[in-house]
């Protein structure tokens, strides 16, 4: 597995448990976990960049 | 961070007088939904009949769990120094997976690649989130969160 399909898995899984958990409704749970997937993902691509930035 | 927090799953959120609501399933030990999610991942909600909830928490939690190992994560065996007492701690999040991966010899006995690393926080995560779910399933059986 590289690390790019890495992150997507480990945003998913955590993404899920975390809109279970924090959220009461359906509807906010679908919210709060793409809320959560795209930080995850969106975190993981900005600090992969400021790193490749910072290492030139 | 400007994300609102109305909505999240709280006990203010349910009532404002700050007390908890009573409900009818209140009698008999109240712990079990939190010991059968921490042993059995989705097994808390499974007991509070919340399936799908289970479900997903299941298949989220196992997913990490073996998706870990597939990637030759390590497993902490013992606890020589602090990261090592912290990561044996997460690990045990995960309940029996972690006594079914160590008593079928599952993950590296070394971590000695970047993938294998990634694999090693795979599994340590996955306790976490289980040890989270469990708690959710505690609160459901406590009135806390609907």
């Amino acid at each position: 597995m590289t690390y790019f399909p890495a992150v997507l898995l480990f945003a998913l899984f955590a993404s899920t448990v975390f809109a279970i958990t924090q959220r009461d409704t359906p509807r906010r749970m679908i919210r709060y976990g793409i809320y959560c997937f795209v930080l995850f993902v969106g975190a993981a691509i900005v600090v992969s960049w400021l790193m490749f930035l910072i290492a030139r | 961070m400007g994300y609102s927090q109305e909505g999240m799953a709280t006990t203010e959120s349910k009532n404002t007088a700050g007390t908890v609501p009573q409900s009818a399933g209140q009698q008999g030990f109240v712990y079990w939904p939190l010991i059968a999610g921490w042993l059995v991942p989705g097994a808390g909600h499974f007991l509070l009949r919340k399936w799908g909830r289970g479900a997903l928490l299941a298949a989220s939690i196992v997913g990490m769990f073996a998706a870990g190992v597939a990637m030759q994560g390590q497993l902490h065996t013992s606890a020589h120094d602090m990261l090592d007492v912290l990561g044996m701690v997460g690990d045990l999040g995960s309940g029996m997976l972690y006594v079914v991966a160590r008593l079928g010899g599952w993950g590296a006995e070394q971590v000695q690649t970047t993938t294998a690393d990634y694999g090693t926080r795979f599994i340590v995560v996955a306790g976490l989130l289980n040890v989270i779910a469990a708690v959710d399933a505690h609160n459901l059986r406590t009135g806390r969160k609907s």
